[in-house]
């Protein structure tokens, strides 16, 4: 028979029966809406994290030092024997580390511990320098106010927390004006031969106190600066170019003292590259240390995350097929109905002219549709839930005063993968009543009224 | 021996059921020769093989022993799909019970046979029409078969068998559920039909007289085999 008459013959089937192979589709339906509920939720869970991470900064930032640091100063360090000769972290390091491909931006870490007075109160916190390159990170996606309007702008990014503790209403902080109080290092009148023409004074500083107005810009809900500079929650941001000029005391400093520092340009304690993506990460992580520097990523805690949402996602779809296994058997179970209701008919198509093949092609076509419409059916039942579970858990969030999330995710391949996945569990619950029917002897069919 | 001049040949064809360890002999060494555009009666008493007998010759059933050529073909020698093929373009059948399938409309019925062969789409209305017209019944098209009488339906079901345009049909008491009046009808009409279209008709029937009046030849069967061979049905008239 001709695809279009077995088809027609097939939808015609399934039409007088329509009750029971409604219910059959249903099923099918309810089971691909598991799967895919369960999938979609893994997959937007999933991607809700990676992108919270990717936000953060943590995956896509290397943290390089001088090979010859402090042991056991902040940062880990992983390698301590190397053949490489130790380099300075200067600004021509930085710049030939900027050269490396894939690099998005190369910066000097600027964070200190600070007072901030507001309305004539001081309070204390972290503040920390981003580059320019963090605007289009993601980090300040859904952000009150605005970035800062130029990289050496006056201007204040403050983290939620710290807003609330300057204000009931922190919305109403941006447009108003604090002002920093912080440290300037200044280098110590040296010999009158300076050996410093320019850039960082290598016998010691002093500390003078110093004011710097900053106009507030914008309020942002997550923490942001993790990434750009390492530790310490830092709860107000700034323009780092600002910030530099700044040239706030900070916790490095101690080594410009003791280090011998006779070059003349600006050396840098330590510097955070930004990678393209994380998946850059391990080779120009490879390629600094090449260099001749120290270098550290948080590359090995994303990939384990990895594997736990391959996992994860593996687990849900284990729990979703369960609702597709039962569904498969309700084809099993109708086909195998049908062919006891349609032994005369089957018959009948025999005696007149059709073959074995016929007969089987006949019955897996009309497992094939269920399948089709049950996958149909089912996606949409499962974006539905998806979305359903969205809603229930932003209404939550909202409740908690949390910004909305976007917890499940149904991605194209999802849907085609479904669709395809119900008419092939189909085709194989079709097998056996297929293969029953075309078996059918005619002569016994036709023997009986 | 066949000739040009036979449709169908049957030499010492048996067919056996074993049911739990008996044998019964359905058709037990059966030879017979149908010549082409005839009319052969089959009859014999219930359970004699007459229905088996023409299973075998529509190629729905296999014969135990012994061999079947109709139109030149040799059955044995054909494959399952080779065995629809023919069934579908040289055999046409009619039953008691009609068989129509009761979801379809007639003319979906009888479109059935040309699906089946893979008729061209555009060419099949006018062949439905074709043979609804042979049998008088083209103002019926859209209906369901259990809205006609028993007669119709059974003009339904030999449109039907008739669609393809086989060389042979084979009618299994076709008028076993018809009163006598629309027995003899369905018989005229076979008759008539054969005349036009050509064709070889091997009919079972418990109805002597109808088989004496309309068959060129009448075969009697008893216990599987064939009683008499060769009977005219206007000697057995006399
Ligand atoms: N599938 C089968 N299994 C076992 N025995 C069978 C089978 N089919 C037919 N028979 C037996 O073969 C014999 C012939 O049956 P068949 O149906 O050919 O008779 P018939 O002449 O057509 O009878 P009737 O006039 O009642 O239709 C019967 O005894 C029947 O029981
Ligand atoms: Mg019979």
């Amino acid at each position: 028979m001709k695809p279009r008459d077995l088809s027609d013959l097939a939808f015609r089937n399934l039409r007088e029966a329509i009750l029971r192979n409604t219910l059959t589709t249903l099923g099918v339906a309810v089971g691909v809406a598991s799967l895919v509920a369960m999938l979609s939720l893994g997959v937007g869970l999933q991607e809700l994290a990676s992108k919270r991470l990717s936000q953060s900064g943590l995956f896509d930032t290397i943290f390089v030092t001088p090979k010859n640091n402090f042991r056991g100063m902040g940062r880990p360090q992983r390698e301590v024997q190397s053949d490489k000769p130790p380099r300075t972290l200067d600004e021509d390091a930085r710049q030939a580390i900027e050269k490396l491909p894939n690099v998005i931006e190369v910066y000097p870490q600027v964070r200190f511990f600070t007072e901030v007075r507001f309305n004539n109160k001081p309070f204390a916190t972290v503040v920390a320098g981003m580059p320019e390159s963090s605007r289009n990170s993601g980090s300040f996606d859904g952000m009150q106010g605005n970035f800062f309007s130029s990289p050496t702008a006056n201007e204040a990014i403050l983290q939620i927390e710290f807003a609330k503790d300057l204000s009931d209403k922190p919305a109403s902080l941006i447009g108003q004006d604090l002002v920093l109080r912080y440290a300037e290092r200044q280098a110590l009148p040296a010999n009158d031969d300076s050996s410093s023409p320019s850039g960082e004074p290598s016998g010691g500083f002093s500390v003078v106190p110093k004011e710097l107005r900053l106009k507030i810009v914008g309020i942002v809900e997550t923490e942001p600066a993790a990434g750009y500079g390492g530790y310490g929650n830092a709860r107000l941001l700034m323009p780092l170019s600002t910030a530099s000029t700044l040239r706030a005391a900070q916790v490095n400093d101690l080594r410009d003292i003791v280090r011998d520092n006779s070059a003349n340009k600006t050396t840098y304690p330590s510097l955070s590259v930004r990678a393209k993506s994380p998946s850059h990460v391990e080779t120009l992580e490879a390629s600094i240390k090449s260099m001749g520097f120290a270098a550290f990523s948080l590359l090995d805690a994303s990939k384990s995350l990895r594997t736990f949402f391959s996992v994860f996602d593996l687990l849900l779809g284990i729990f979703g097929s369960l609702a597709l296994a039962v569904a498969t058997l309700g084809i099993v179970n109708t086909l195998v109905m049908a062919i006891l209701e349609r032994r005369r008919e089957i018959g009948v198509l025999k005696a007149l002219g059709a073959a074995d093949s016929d007969v089987q092609q006949l019955f897996f076509v009309e497992a094939g549709v269920m399948g089709l419409f049950g996958g149909f059916l089912g996606v949409l039942f499962g974006w539905l839930l998806g979305r359903a579970i969205t809603f229930g858990t932003n209404v939550y969030l909202k409740r908690q005063n949390l910004n909305p999330i976007e917890l499940s995710s149904v991605p194209w391949w999802l849907v085609i993968a479904a669709i395809a996945f119900a008419i092939l569990v189909s085709l194989a619950a079709g097998l056996y009543p297929a293969s029953r029917a075309a078996k059918l002897n005619p002569v016994d069919a036709l023997r009986y009224e | 021996m066949p000739n040009a001049e036979t449709a169908i040949q049957l030499d010492h064809v048996s067919r056996q059921y074993t049911m739990g360890g008996a044998t019964i002999q359905a058709v037990n060494d059966v030879s017979l020769a149908v010549a082409r555009n005839e009319f052969l009666a089959l009859l014999g008493s219930s359970g004699s093989g007459k229905s088996t007998l023409l299973n075998l010759i529509a190629g729905l059933d296999r014969p135990t022993s012994g061999s079947i050529t109709a139109q030149g073909l040799n059955l044995a020698e054909l494959t399952s799909i080779e065995l629809a093929r023919y069934r579908c373009n040289t055999i046409g059948m009619i039953f008691q019970s009609f068989n129509l399938l009761p979801r379809m409309t007639l003319e979906e019925n009888i479109e059935l046979p040309l699906r089946l062969a893979e008729v061209d789409r555009e060419e099949r209305p006018g062949r439905v029409r074709e043979a609804l017209e042979r049998v008088r019944l083209t103002h019926r098209l859209g209906h369901r078969p259990t809205e006609l009488s028993g007669g119709e339906q059974q003009r339904v079901a030999i449109a039907r068998a008739l669609v393809n345009r086989p060389k042979i049909l084979l009618a299994d008491e076709p008028t076993g559920n018809l009163d006598s009046a629309t027995g003899e009808a369905i018989l005229s009409l076979l008759h008539e039909v054969q005349r036009q279209m050509g064709m070889t008709i091997v009919m079972v029937t418990h109805e002597r007289p109808l088989a004496e009046r309309y068959a060129d030849r009448l075969t009697i069967m008893g216990d599987g085999k064939l009683l008499s061979a060769s009977e005219s049905a206007r000697e057995a008239a006399r």
